[in-house]
């Protein structure tokens, strides 16, 4: 498959907007800007481009849901809060071909109507941003943001938002909230941010990776986005592979690449020849894990949902035989709790006290009735709250419960390991 | 008191946006950043009154983010290592250790002469090139303990 969202990075000076246009960079906003918004969102539509964020909504479907009006301001908003660990692809794009992701944000704002578009980077992102905001300033001098872009009349200023430490703000609302200057905590939807959204007004949030697909589609064409992998889920997507294999990093590959193809294809295979692939996270630490008897399963939002898991932000990380799945799950659901926004019950107070079960398991201090106790608390936890933080934090426990009970049960019984 | 170069890094970040209350992240890291590394109740006050917010809501957000470090002095480097999954899968344990016992201080704490504070945090979106830390705004990957005592005697 060629490559549309890597295809700059390791260039020289990829970053620097005369490299990008030299690329061809830029050339689907002139193309963009001929033709009417609603036309640019069917054109999205017809790709079938889903949001790599995690959800997996139709971005075309989400944009036209914007009220036509043309007298209503409207935002756009990226998400580039990256935090689901394991996911670094947004921060790729970022750091190494920002004029990729601006050039998307500028159709996608023309094809909605917004006249203000804000960057959301988490604010450990420092380098990103930077980079971010050089880029925006190169691409004011060059008229591709502004005033009249590009002699079509459109008017559109870019911004950049760093947060400055807080997962939830990968939630959309929270990340509203965030921008006007509150505590990050979800908003009650409805209303959606459509209708009511960043300062009450229009407001669209997409992931870095789902914008950056967006000025392929206007200059291949949607058709060609949506022959490339399932026809429910097409298009290329970029994987985050980490942990346990010799050649971790970005892979760029259709949708629907099995964990197989990438982690003894691409990646070179595991990293120790002597141990055995234990299990795999597919999207991200709330993606209930896959164990060997599913390395077949596409990478893709319905093959992984029909598995009971999901594609999540496309973060693939890799466990060997050495791997204490007690351990990781106590890693994983310590990160939850540290990042419980503290709005709603049952996340707030159940994410710790999972935590403080999970921890003394992983100690060596686990009492009888704790696996039970840890089944109990992630009922009431699943389906409870206020937004999918803590959801993610149950579906992550519940994949190691059923495929690792036993290894939980065993850190009951004898106080210690049987992995590592 | 904000500096004549911070008030006009405020009011640049004003420029982004149509009220003033969306700048106060903007302002709360200008000040810590100006202030090496955390915020005091005065900063807080002063933020207030230019963006015409309560101080118990400059307060809520500063507290909110945990970047900011509100009334927590931080060494003049702050030395963050990820302990999320990836990390720990390829030894972020055994570089904290290594970390406290070169440092000789416990994660949390700063080392006397105030050049360093050790600090662990959750991913920090360089999963490929575990294990990694952040040294106030740069990123050191893939590390070893060989590594980390070249980039620490670099530092001093």
């Amino acid at each position: 498959m060629e490559s549309v969202l890597l295809k700059n990075i390791g260039k020289p000076d990829a970053h620097r907007i005369e490299n990008y246009v030299r690329n061809g960079g830029y050339r689907a906003l002139a193309a963009a800007l001929k033709l009417a918004p609603e036309h640019i969102i069917q054109m999205v539509k017809d790709s079938g481009l889903r949001g790599r964020g995690g959800a997996g909504f139709s971005t075309g479907l989400k944009w036209s849901f914007i009220p036509k009006d043309p007298t209503v301001a409207k935002y756009l908003c990226c998400n580039a809060d990256e935090g689901e660990p394991g996911t670094f692809k947004d921060r790729g794009i970022m750091d190494n071909d920002p004029h990729l992701l601006i050039e998307g944000m500028i159709i996608s704002s023309y094809a909605i109507g917004a006249s203000n578009a804000y960057i959301y980077i988490r604010g450990e992102f420092v380098f990103g941003a930077r980079r971010l905001e050089a880029a925006i300033k190169e691409a004011y001098e060059r008229g591709y943001l502004g005033g009249d872009i590009l002699g079509s009349g459109f008017n559109l200023d870019m911004y950049v938002h760093r947060g400055f430490g807080a997962y939830i703000c990968g939630e959309e609302t929270a990340l509203l909230e965030s921008i006007e200057g509150y505590r990050a905590q979800p908003r009650k939807k409805p209303p959606f941010p459509a209708l009511s959204g960043l300062y009450g007004k229009p407001t669209v949030i997409n992931n870095v990776e789902t914008l950056s697909c967006i000025p392929a589609i206007i200059e291949k064409g949607p058709e060609w986005f949506a022959g490339i992998g399932p026809a429910k889920s097409p298009g290329p997507k970029i994987y985050c592979v980490s942990g346990h294999v010799k050649k971790p990093g970005l892979y760029e590959l259709a949708m629907g690449a099995t964990a197989r193809d990438i982690i003894f294809n691409h990646c070179g295979g595991m990293l120790r020849d002597d141990r055995a692939l234990k299990a795999v996270i597919p999207g991200g630490v709330s993606a209930p894990l896959l164990t060997p008897k599913d390395l077949d399963t596409p990478l893709d939002f319905d093959s992984l949902a029909a598995k009971g898991s999901m594609l999540g932000s496309g973060a693939v990380i890799v466990m060997d035989s050495s791997t204490c799945m007690v351990k990781t799950a106590y890693i994983i659901n310590r990160f939850f709790s540290h990042e419980s926004c503290g709005k709603c019950t049952p996340c707030r107070d159940g994410t710790p006290w999972l935590t403080k079960i999970l921890r003394r398991l992983e100690h060596g201090e686990g009492r009888a009735g704790d696996v039970e106790m840890l089944e109990s608390l992630c009922d009431n936890i699943f389906g409870r709250t206020f937004c999918p933080l803590g959801d993610g934090a149950v579906m992550a426990l519940r994949g190691a419960l059923k495929n690792f009970r036993e290894e939980f049960q065993y850190h009951v019984d004898h106080k210690r390991c049987m992995a590592c | 008191m904000l500096t004549e170069n911070e008030k006009k890094e405020l009011q640049a970040a004003l420029k982004k946006y149509p009220n003033r209350r969306s700048a106060v992240m903007d302002a709360l890291r200008i000040v810590q950043n100006g202030r090496g590394g955390h915020i005091v109740k005065e900063d807080m006050l002063e933020i207030a009154s230019i963006l015409e917010m309560q101080p118990a809501e400059v307060n809520a957000a500063a507290t909110f983010y945990t970047m900011y470090n509100v009334n927590k002095p931080v060494g003049k480097h702050h030395i963050q290592v990820c302990r999320n999954i990836s990390c720990s899968l390829m030894g972020a344990e055994h570089i904290i250790k290594h970390l406290e016992r070169t440092l000789d201080i416990k994660t949390g704490q700063t080392t006397p002469d105030k050049k360093f504070t050790l600090s662990t945090v959750e991913c920090l979106g360089s999963c490929a090139t575990a294990p990694m830390m952040q040294i106030n705004d740069d990123y050191y990957e893939n590390l070893t303990d060989q590594k980390v005592d070249e980039i620490l005697k670099n530092l001093k």
